[in-house]
């Protein structure tokens, strides 16, 4: 099966043809994402008739040799990425042709697509893996790449490197773990630490630096500091890329870790604890959504919101009942805010190229010159709302089902509260772009394909919604979730 | 105490001390020199490792150490080239609004 490396390597191939013969570089991009959808599409089809997929790169076995995995999570995952790859990449044709001479744009297309391709071969690599040392190595693959992509805006380079350093610190808790791990266990195999793993002193230290490491990555409040700055001020096909992929990858990791090496690990407390901080990053999130003055600034704090709602899952989990039905609300949200903030942020990208800035109680007049751009605003935030029929719906109401089979009450609380906040900062944002102006300035018109491939994406959160059947069936492939409900809801 | 336990708690205490330097420091080149302090504990903890068990090392930690050094390189070239950028624009290698 030599299609797991190949998601993996045609990117990086790309990558590399985009550095040396950037003339070329924007039609190998296309190329590449288009290869990449087509194969991540394979993917899921073969997993879903075939079940799980396991191989061992060149041959070599598990504890020296890399070893590939993929699953139902895995194949979502790989297929969210590859069609908010596609349809930013897209947008980054429109993007990055545009005059750079106004609004102070000058971020530089030459730098665009190599990174932006090795950050997508680290995604790809991060979402395969099966072992946690090469979890690390995609980890920094994907953590580089996305430093260098934030810093082709210039006013960007100081977040920038707040983003390093942070990323840098997380990687340093999160090796330190693995190599406790090895010491005790002598592989760093997932599936081999998930049996072998017993609850000692050294274990639970291991568990703690690693997910240290990776909430600091994943920017879970109160560590969440960093993640505005840099997703508000990076160029917008960025921007989408960072919060709908790249804070998924670090939660994609924590998902995997917890669910295999740390489940026989965690105690009750440490998945109260969890959720404790994300009930923490629904509330202030969205609070700071809400004062913020600028619509990128608006949206990346959204993001810390959304991240919050992932964490919910980690309290539910230790009731069996709810824990197969908060993990499918919980993959269900990752992914539909992957579609809408992606979405979201080409949006914003948009308004922003159009009026040369983004403040929040400026915005009249977008309605009437980008229609489709604000319909695609209107669409992301009615998924990130949770207004039915969208994606971010189906994710809230299985969270909010979840809360209630466990007893868990307040979680739904805070589920409900955080989706009123939304739809306040949703609707500050469109109150304010739908009122008329007569336009004095000439509007710069964004190329047509970002308008619509913003809404494309947009679009894409709330079909999530409509045609979930088939994606929650692909889920259940290799669920360890779904399986342990089965088995234990008889006790 | 064994050779194993010495080189890890040494590789123990370099990590503190680059956390420590992390934080204390606003100077960016100092910060990412801590950095780099901190990786060096984590691999001298994976050094140590290797030799914990028999006269014989084990191979598979210091191939990761292997690993970790070319990334610590790379992400400290990039560090260094942002740095740089920054000075330029700034005036000073520090990031702008630390103090608060």
């Amino acid at each position: 099966m030599s299609l797991m490396p190949a998601l993996v390597l045609i990117p990086l191939l790309a990558a590399f043809i985009a550095f040396m013969l950037p003339r070329i570089a924007r039609i190998t991009g296309l190329i590449a994402a288009v290869t990449v959808v087509g194969l991540s599409l394979t993917l899921a089809s073969h997993v879903n008739t075939g079940g799980p997929l396991r191989m061992s790169v060149a041959g070599w076995e598990p504890p020296l040799g890399i070893g590939l995995y993929a699953d139902g999570l895995t194949a979502l995952m790989l297929c969210l990425t590859a069609i908010v790859g596609l349809g930013t990449s897209i947008y980054a044709v429109g993007y990055f042709k545009v005059d750079r001479n106004h609004n102070g744009y000058n971020t530089s297309s030459s730098g665009w697509w190599p990174l932006w391709l090795s950050l997508w071969a680290g995604l790809n690599a991060l979402f395969l893996t099966d072992d946690i040392f090469n979890l690390y190595v995609t980890l920094e693959l994907m953590g580089l790449a996305a430093v260098a992509l934030v810093a082709l805006e210039a006013h960007a380079v100081a977040a920038a490197t707040r983003y390093l350093l942070v990323g840098l610190l997380g990687s340093m808790f999160y090796l330190l773990g693995v190599g406790l791990l090895y010491a005790l266990h002598g592989t760093v195999d997932m599936k081999i630490l998930t049996t072998t793993m017993q609850a000692e002193p050294a274990a639970w230290m291991a568990m703690a630096l690693m997910t240290a490491g990776l909430l600091l990555k994943t920017a879970l409040f109160p560590l969440h500091f960093w993640l505005p700055p840099a997703h508000a001020n990076a160029p917008a096909p960025v921007s989408a890329v960072l919060s709908a992929l790249v804070v998924k990858a670090s939660f994609y990791a924590l998902l995997r870790l917890w669910l295999g090496p740390f489940e026989a690990l965690a105690p009750d407390l440490a998945g109260q604890l969890m959720g404790i901080l994300g009930a923490g990053a629904i509330l202030w999130g969205s609070m700071q959504a809400l004062m913020a003055s600028r619509l990128k600034l608006v949206v990346a704090y959204s993001t810390v919101a959304q991240i919050g709602y992932l964490f919910l899952w980690f309290p539910l989990a230790d009731s069996t009942d709810a824990g197969s039905i908060a993990w499918y609300g919980v993959v269900w949200l990752a992914l539909s805010h992957g579609l809408a903030k992606a979405g979201l942020f080409l949006a914003a990208g948009n308004i922003l190229h159009a009026s040369g800035h983004d403040r929040v109680t400026d915005l009249a007049g977008v309605g009437q010159h980008l229609p489709v751009t604000l319909f695609a605003v209107g669409l992301s935030c009615a998924s990130i709302m949770g207004l039915p029929p969208s994606g971010g719906f189906v994710g809230k109401w299985l969270l909010l089902n979840a809360a209630f089979v466990s007893g868990q009450w307040w979680w739904a609380v805070v589920l409900l509260v955080g989706g009123v906040m939304a739809a306040s900062y949703s609707f500050r944002v469109l109150l304010h772009a739908f009122r008329n102006k007569e336009s004095k300035h000439p509007h710069h018109t964004p190329h047509p394909v970002m308008e619509w491939s913003a809404l494309a994406l947009a679009l894409g959160a709330i079909l999530l919604g409509i045609l979930s059947a088939q994606p929650l069936e692909l889920l259940e492939v290799g669920a360890t979730m779904g399986k342990l409900a089965l088995t234990e809801a008889p006790q | 105490m064994s050779q194993f336990l010495w080189y890890a708690l040494i590789g123990a205490v370099l990590l503190c001390i680059g956390l420590a330097g992390l934080v204390i420091h606003r100077h960016l080149l100092r910060r990412i020199l801590a950095l780099n302090v901190m990786s060096t504990g984590v691999f001298l903890v994976f050094v140590a490792l290797a030799k914990r068990a028999g006269e014989v090392p084990d191979p598979v930690p210091l191939a990761m150490v292997l690993t970790g050094l070319v990334v610590s390189v790379s992400a400290t070239a990039l560090a260094l080239v942002l740095i740089v950028r920054i000075q330029h624009l700034h005036g000073s290698a520090e990031l702008p609004g630390d103090d608060a």
